[in-house]
Parts: C-alpha cells; sequence; structure tokens
C-alpha cells in the first residue's frame, strides 16, 4: 500500500486529511474522537478574542438535499467558537500531548489591531498546536464586525494582518482564502506577500437556502428572521478547484502551498485537489453529515488509488493536473471529438436525444427505420459532451477524438497541427503564426 | 345431499376473523412519501417514454412522477386523472408487470422497473381521499347522452361527457355503480371500500345521473334510449358466464366464480362466508386467480387451479400465477374437466389430459384421473348477453365497434369488455369510455 503519510509546512500527519476549522473540531471531545478514527490533523475551530461570541439558540445549518435526500449543498450561520479561549487553550494543549503525531492546527480570527495580534499569537502558540490557520473566510456574522471574509475580499488586509501574525509567531501560518471574490489571485499574492507559509482554501460562500413554502419567509429562520450563511458541501467543490488550480498554475503564486478545501467527500475528491495543486486536503460537510467513520474510505481509497498509479506517495499525486490547466485561448481548435453511443449499453431512455434536440444541435436521432432507437448524427455534432452528461448509464455515451479524415459537421479535413485562437482568423487581437 | 359431511366440509369460519381480516388487507400497501420519493427518483424522465406507449390510457407516466419529485401530488394526481379517472382503482388492478411496468427501461439497466402502479397510487390517494376537484364542467351544451353500464368504461365516458359539457344518465344493471370494480377483482387489491369512493368522486363532478336496477334488454331498449337520447354508450360488459360443457355441471357445489366474487365483495364480514375444504377452479384467466387464491385466504386447505393449456397461455399474468403459487394454491397444466359426479355432498371430478394439436388447438388425451373436492369454481370466461342489442352488428360474440368506439349503429357507441378487441382490463375499458366520449363531443357539437 502506498505510504499516506504526509508533510505539510514540516507538519507531520499519519494521512493528508485533516478536519478543517469548524464544528467537528470545537472540542477534545470531538477531536478525540477524529482522531481514534484515524484523522491526520485537526484545525480547532477558529479562537477569537474574550469575551467569546455568542451563537444564535436555533438553526445554524441547512442543507439542499436531492430527490433521496442526501445532502449535496450545506449552509451555517455559526459564528466562532463560543466557549472561553482558556478552555479551547487547555484542550489544544491536552489533546496535542495525547496525540503528537497527529497534525494540530490553531484557526484564529481576531481584529484588525495589531496590538491584538501581539498579545494573543504567543498565547495560543503556547499550547504546542503546530501551526496557525487565520480565517479570513468566514462570510457571516464575523463579517459584520470587520473579521472573516471582510478581511479576506480586502488583499490590503490579508497582507497588513498576515504580517502581524508571522512577526508574533514561530510555527507556520496558514492564510485561510474566502471564495466571496471575483478573483483568487490578489488575495493569494497579499497572503504570500504578507508571508504566508500556506494557503487554504475555500472557506464557504454566500448563500441563502430557499423560503419557507407556507410562511413565505426566509428557511431556515431564527424566530422568522434569516441572514445569509456560508455554504459548502460537495456542490462547491468545482468552485473550490478552480480556486486552487489557479494559483497553482499562476507564476507568481505557484510556489505557496496550498491545503485543499471545499465539498472533498470521498477519496476522488481528495484526488481532484491534490491533483490540481493542494498537498494536503481539509474536510468538514462530510463528517458532519456521515460522522468521522469517514476516514476509512478516504484513507484507503487514496492508498488504493496511489498503488493503481505506480506512485509510492501522496506528494508523488500533487500538481500532477496542473500543467493541463490552461486559458480557453490556448486549447486546440482543430481538435475534433464527437459522441459515440454504445448501443449494447443503451437502455433507450431517449434522455439524450431530448436534451440535444431541444437544447443543443439536433445531432441525436429518436428513431431509425421506424425503431427507437438513439444514434449520434456525426453531420450535427460539436462534441459538447451534454449527452454524455445526462446519460444515467455509465459509460454508456462517451466522446472519441476524430484523428483522421474529415470532419463530417464541417466538411474540414483533421489535422494534426494545433492551432488556437490567439492565431485564429476570427480574432481581432490575434498574433502572427 | 346436505349431509353432515357436506355441510362440514363447506362452512364458514375455517379462519377466525382477525386471520380473515389480515388475509384481505392491502395486497400492495401503499407508499410512504419517503419510500414514494425513492421510487420516484428511480425514474429517468425517458423521451417519448415506453411507459407512456405503454399504457392504454396513455398517461404521461414520467410527468406524473415527476410531480411526485417535487410534492406536487394535486399536479400529479391530475397529470394520471386527466388521461384515465379511474388512475386510482388501476394503479390497484392494473397489471403493470405486462403494461408500464414492462416498458421501464430500467428493466434493461438492472432487471428492476420503477414502481409506477405504486407511485400512481400515492399520487391520487389523497385526492380520492379529499374528493379535491380537480375538474371543471364546459359550458351546457344541452345534449343528453344514456350510458348503459356502471363499469369502468361507463363511468369514463360519462365522466368526459360530463366536463364536456353534456348531461348523462348512466343505467346500472347492478344496486350500485362500480362494475367490475365493484363486483369483481380480488378484495385484497382494492380495500377499505375504494371502489365506491372512486365511483363518488367520479360522479362529484356533476351532471351525471346514475339509475340502479334497470336493465338493457329487460327494462329498456336500445330503440326507447336512441329516441330519449342524443346518444347512447354502451359499457354492459359481459353479463354470461361460460358453461363447461358437460353433463351434470349445475350441481350443488358447482358454481360461478364471478358469483361467488361478487358475494364476497359484497359481504361485510367474510369470516361469514361459507369456503369450501377442498376447491377446485377451472381456468386460466385472472378471475381463476382471483377466486383460487380468496378461497385459500378464506380457508380453504387445498384449493387447485386446472387450465387445459400452459402457462404461457393463461390470461392471468405472470405475477398472478405466482400469486396463486405463493398462496399455496396448486395450478395444473394441460388438464380440463370431462365428468362430474355428486355423492353424498362430495364432487368427483374426473380430468382429462390434454394437449396442442398441430394448428394449436386443445385436443383430448388419452389420460385422466380423479379428484375429490367439495366446491368447483367455474372461470372460463364470460360471454355477452344480446339481449336488446336491435341494430347492432356482432363479431365473434361481441360488439363491433370502429376506432372511435362507433357501433354500426347511428348514434351509439360502446366499449369495455363487451366490444370486439375488449380486453378484459379496466384500463382499456377506460380509454373506450374516453375515446368514445370525446367522438360522442365531436358528433353533438358539429354532426
Amino acid at each position: 500500500m502506498a505510504d499516506l503519510r504526509s508533510e505539510f509546512l514540516g507538519i507531520r500527519s499519519p494521512n493528508p486529511f485533516w478536519l478543517a476549522s469548524a464544528p467537528p473540531t470545537d472540542k477534545a471531545y470531538n477531536v478525540n474522537r477524529a482522531f481514534e478514527a484515524g484523522w491526520g490533523g485537526a484545525v480547532w475551530k477558529t479562537l477569537g478574542e474574550d469575551p467569546p461570541i455568542v451563537n444564535v439558540n436555533g438553526p445554524r445549518y441547512s442543507a439542499l438535499h436531492s430527490n433521496e435526500r442526501r445532502v449535496i449543498g450545506f449552509n451555517n450561520i455559526e459564528l466562532i467558537t463560543d466557549r472561553p479561549l482558556k478552555t479551547n487553550l487547555d484542550e489544544i494543549r491536552q489533546i496535542k500531548r495525547d496525540w503528537p503525531d497527529r497534525a494540530l492546527v490553531a484557526s484564529v480570527m481576531l481584529p484588525m489591531n495589531e496590538a491584538v495580534w501581539k498579545q494573543y499569537i504567543p498565547m495560543i502558540e503556547d499550547t504546542g498546536a503546530d501551526a496557525f490557520e487565520l480565517n479570513f473566510g468566514c462570510p457571516h456574522g464575523m463579517s459584520e464586525r470587520g473579521m472573516g471574509a471582510a478581511v479576506g475580499q480586502v488583499p490590503e488586509y490579508i497582507q497588513m494582518a498576515t504580517e502581524w501574525c508571522k512577526a508574533a509567531a514561530t510555527v507556520p501560518v496558514i492564510v485561510k482564502l474566502t471564495p466571496n471574490v471575483t478573483n483568487i489571485l490578489p488575495p493569494a499574492k497579499a497572503a504570500q506577500a504578507g508571508g504566508a507559509d500556506a494557503v487554504s482554501l475555500i472557506n464557504t460562500i454566500n448563500s441563502i437556502m430557499r423560503v419557507d413554502y407556507d410562511t413565505l419567509t426566509m428557511f431556515p429562520s431564527t424566530d422568522g428572521m434569516g441572514t445569509h450563511g456560508g455554504y459548502c458541501g460537495q456542490a462547491v467543490k468545482p468552485i473550490a478547484l478552480n480556486m486552487v488550480a489557479e494559483i497553482a498554475r499562476n507564476a507568481a503564486t505557484r510556489s505557496l502551498t496550498i491545503s485543499g478545501i471545499g465539498g472533498i467527500t470521498d477519496w476522488r475528491d481528495a484526488v481532484d485537489f491534490l491533483a490540481l495543486g493542494a498537498s494536503n486536503v481539509q474536510v468538514c460537510t462530510a463528517a458532519m453529515v456521515y460522522g468521522f467513520k469517514i476516514i476509512d474510505d478516504l484513507a484507503e481509497g487514496l492508498s488504493a488509488f496511489l498503488d493503481s498509479k505506480g506512485m509510492r506517495s501522496v506528494a508523488e499525486l500533487v500538481g500532477k493536473a496542473v500543467p493541463s490547466v490552461t486559458d480557453w485561448q490556448y486549447l486546440n481548435l482543430n481538435h475534433v471529438s464527437k459522441a459515440v453511443i454504445n448501443q449494447d449499453l443503451c437502455i433507450k431512455c431517449g434522455r439524450c436525444h431530448i436534451v440535444c434536440e431541444d437544447t443543443s444541435h439536433q445531432a441525436i436521432t429518436s428513431q431509425v427505420n421506424g425503431q427507437r432507437h438513439f444514434e449520434v448524427i456525426d453531420n450535427e455534432c460539436v462534441g459538447c459532451n451534454l449527452c454524455v452528461s445526462v446519460c444515467p448509464v455509465d459509460n454508456c455515451i462517451t466522446m472519441q477524438a476524430v484523428t483522421e479524415g474529415i470532419d463530417a459537421r464541417t466538411g474540414k479535413p483533421i489535422v494534426k497541427t494545433k492551432a488556437n485562437w490567439t492565431t485564429h482568423p476570427n480574432n481581432p487581437m490575434r498574433k502572427a503564426d | 345431499m346436505n349431509s353432515k359431511k357436506a355441510i362440514d366440509n363447506i362452512r364458514a369460519g375455517r379462519l377466525d376473523k382477525v386471520a380473515i381480516d389480515k388475509n384481505f388487507s392491502d395486497l400492495h400497501p401503499p407508499l410512504s412519501r419517503s419510500e414514494a420519493l425513492i421510487a420516484a427518483d428511480r425514474c429517468y424522465f425517458c423521451y417519448d417514454a415506453p411507459c407512456t406507449t405503454a399504457c392504454p390510457t396513455g398517461i404521461d407516466i414520467p410527468g406524473f412522477i415527476q410531480k411526485i419529485r417535487s410534492d406536487n401530488l394535486r399536479g400529479s394526481a391530475h397529470t394520471i386523472l386527466r388521461e384515465n379517472i379511474m388512475g386510482g382503482m388501476c394503479a390497484r388492478v392494473c397489471p403493470t408487470e405486462i403494461l408500464c411496468e414492462d416498458a421501464c427501461v430500467r428493466n434493461t439497466h438492472e432487471d428492476q422497473p420503477v414502481a409506477i402502479g405504486l407511485l400512481q397510487r400515492y399520487a391520487t390517494d389523497p385526492i380520492l381521499e379529499n374528493r379535491t376537484p380537480l375538474f371543471e364542467r364546459a359550458a351546457p351544451s344541452g345534449k343528453r347522452v344514456a350510458v348503459v353500464g356502471a363499469g369502468p368504461a361507463g363511468l369514463s365516458c360519462a365522466h368526459r361527457l360530463a366536463m364536456l359539457g353534456h348531461d348523462v344518465v348512466i343505467y346500472s344493471r347492478d344496486s350500485k355503480a362500480g362494475g367490475l370494480n365493484e363486483f369483481g377483482i380480488a378484495a385484497y387489491k382494492t380495500v377499505d371500500n375504494f371502489a365506491q369512493r372512486e365511483v363518488d368522486y367520479i360522479l362529484s363532478i356533476g351532471g351525471i345521473e346514475l339509475r340502479n336496477n334497470v336493465a338493457l334488454g329487460t327494462d329498456l331498449t336500445l330503440d326507447e334510449l336512441c329516441e330519449q337520447y342524443d346518444a347512447v354508450f354502451l359499457g354492459i360488459g359481459l353479463g354470461a358466464v361460460n358453461e363447461l360443457g358437460i353433463t351434470d355441471e349445475d350441481l350443488v357445489g358447482v358454481e360461478n366464480a364471478i358469483d361467488y366474487i361478487a358475494a364476497l365483495r359484497q359481504a361485510t364480514d367474510k369470516s361469514t362466508l361459507p369456503v369450501a375444504r377442498r376447491v377446485l377452479v377451472v381456468g386460466g384467466g385472472m378471475t381463476a386467480i382471483d377466486i383460487a387464491v380468496q378461497s385459500k385466504r378464506l380457508g380453504a386447505e387445498q384449493v387447485t387451479i386446472a387450465y387445459r393449456r400452459g402457462p404461457e397461455e393463461m390470461g392471468a399474468s405472470k405475477f398472478e400465477q405466482q400469486l396463486a403459487q405463493t398462496n399455496g394454491v396448486s395450478i395444473r397444466h394441460w388438464l380440463t374437466p370431462t365428468a362430474i359426479h355428486e355423492e353424498d355432498g362430495e364432487i368427483t371430478v374426473e380430468l382429462t389430459r390434454t394437449k396442442q394439436d398441430a394448428q394449436g388447438r386443445v385436443e383430448m388425451g388419452d389420460e385422466t384421473e380423479v379428484l375429490q373436492v367439495d366446491m368447483v369454481f367455474k372461470a372460463i370466461g364470460q360471454r355477452l348477453v344480446d339481449n336488446g342489442l336491435a341494430g347492432l352488428k356482432l363479431q365473434r360474440g361481441r360488439i363491433l365497434v370502429d376506432d372511435t368506439q362507433a357501433t354500426t349503429r347511428d348514434r351509439v357507441w360502446a366499449g369495455g369488455d363487451c366490444v370486439v378487441g375488449g380486453e378484459d382490463l379496466t384500463v382499456s375499458a377506460v380509454q373506450h369510455g374516453k375515446v368514445a366520449a370525446i367522438a360522442i363531443d365531436r358528433r353533438l357539437r358539429h354532426g
């Protein structure tokens, strides 16, 4: 079996799966259970100034369900820890003593006041925590008080607070980024400029789940009123992956170490993050939906995957897919793919036909010789992948590259040479070949 | 004849009331909401869905299932009932395994169709339960239509005609409406007086007058109806029972299955029904299965079905055959009664082995065997009572109709089991009634 042992900024853990800073890491009781279950590390629920904040005594969470009531998206309005700082520090110290082989990171959220950082950071570091994670991401509640996402949305603030933390800390500093920005690169660059050793992303996304259909008020509500929360879970993974890949492939930020967060539920999700440049991953929602036991599948699945690829360690996987991410303008416009329907696997539901007919390119038959039959019409197929996306049968419809002859749709010969938008004749700003 | 032994061998109370109530509870209990959502989620929402094509009434099945998924049960029920006003009963009695569920593409994928029948019941039950009105009548047309027969064909036709603005009088030969839904069909398929609740729902649209205990041929004639009404629809079913064609078949203890089923359906306390210790059922259709299984569930010890052909030719679906077998009914193929005797309340049936000749016809073999029973049920089909059908052309003993259900007599339409092409299915009868009503409406409005 491949070695899952992980080293992140020099912090060792038996596997690359850490619990993200969130309700599952709010107390020693939970973190103990997580470590007993096999989690590699934990980022403690965010610490703040004393006196502690308070939470609402009502719904803090709500979910977007699939039809069979699987949680696919998750929303929360819980704030940072609502327990006294000393209680948390005592427990962190004890846990680190009891579990020396696990990574234990202290998440902190402090106001934009250097003196506060100077006061709190050494006190927290004294617990023996392996690193700090700066919570510049929570989009609800704390952001109204000028912290969390309110910092993460202003690169100058990120840099400033990172610098304050770095000045006061001797252990590594990870800056946790908010996705509630139009471009993730300026915040990442600011963290880097401030001296961050790593970034972690994403924190949650501003969200309102729905309304109550009886009362036509926001749902869930606290005594009839609601506020936006932070959205996470499987549904946010693609957003997170894009932001991770952006940082990993950008020349200015690619040297940053990344901890990947966002909807990781099974080992394949972890592979996505690692291959797109994260050095480890953090999990919260999946644990909150299924309990800590999911670590079994995460760890075993990843290990088996590495074996199947002939990789001996997680490090060999990190960043493998980054070179395949590029800008649209560099995609090869000479490449032609077409959908192919495997008639032996086809169950004749006709979904491919109707979506292509109604919403795309009218490139799939519904009948051939009077019989119900679904087949791609190469003359019309642009290779858009819609049919593949909606087909309920795994691998029944596949995209296959056309490598020679003529493209039946355009009548143009297939050429081996690549050509992209930068040199395309229709591009008014094309460059010479 | 009515000796002690005979009385003992045919008696009520073979099982106590608790056991009987359990045996006659819902064969397929309704789905809970969570079960329904899981079942609904299995629907692929096919294009030009094969299940819809397979449904004789053409219900938009993926459409109604999608509405279940979104908790839009009223919309779901409307999608069902606008094509099939008896969607509630059909959800219970349709042989879905040879119709919609047989066509489900999930069979190709994993050999397990979407539970369409149960989902249809889930969607329609609350509407029938609460009598939620889903249909309105069009402006009155001033036209009057007579519907003869208050079974699925007649009720379906009447409802559609009422919707389209016509006034309808239904003549029922029975004491209440419902036809075979009320007097036929195994009790465990339609519990809690569902047939009458459905009739009530259908009639609640208004504009339909129900006249019970009036039979065509004896109490009124087709000529009279044609004179008094603008159009006539005949949904009279098959009123007579086929005979075995052997001597002594009118012995005590030899009964028509449909009569016994009717009595069973009307009995409020089924533990009071006399049931034989040993039962022979002759036939291979749904009625044969219904009487055999119900006899067993009433406490008969030994129930045998004798059918003169093989399992493939049985009118009863494979599911029904399995239902009989799991209820402990013994199905004997290629066997037919050729003689019947009664002595001291005990019936001796001589059964002859049958075989198929080169043309596929049944012919008698040489082997015989003897079976001793206490009751014999005839379930070898029904036939049309052609009394009072003056001016209608019949074909192979049934009323000839065109594809709008029009008979050969002007302004007379017909549907259900009584017509050529009648399939002995509630769902087909409903479709006939609907198609006829649309044709009648067109005729009444446009001549």
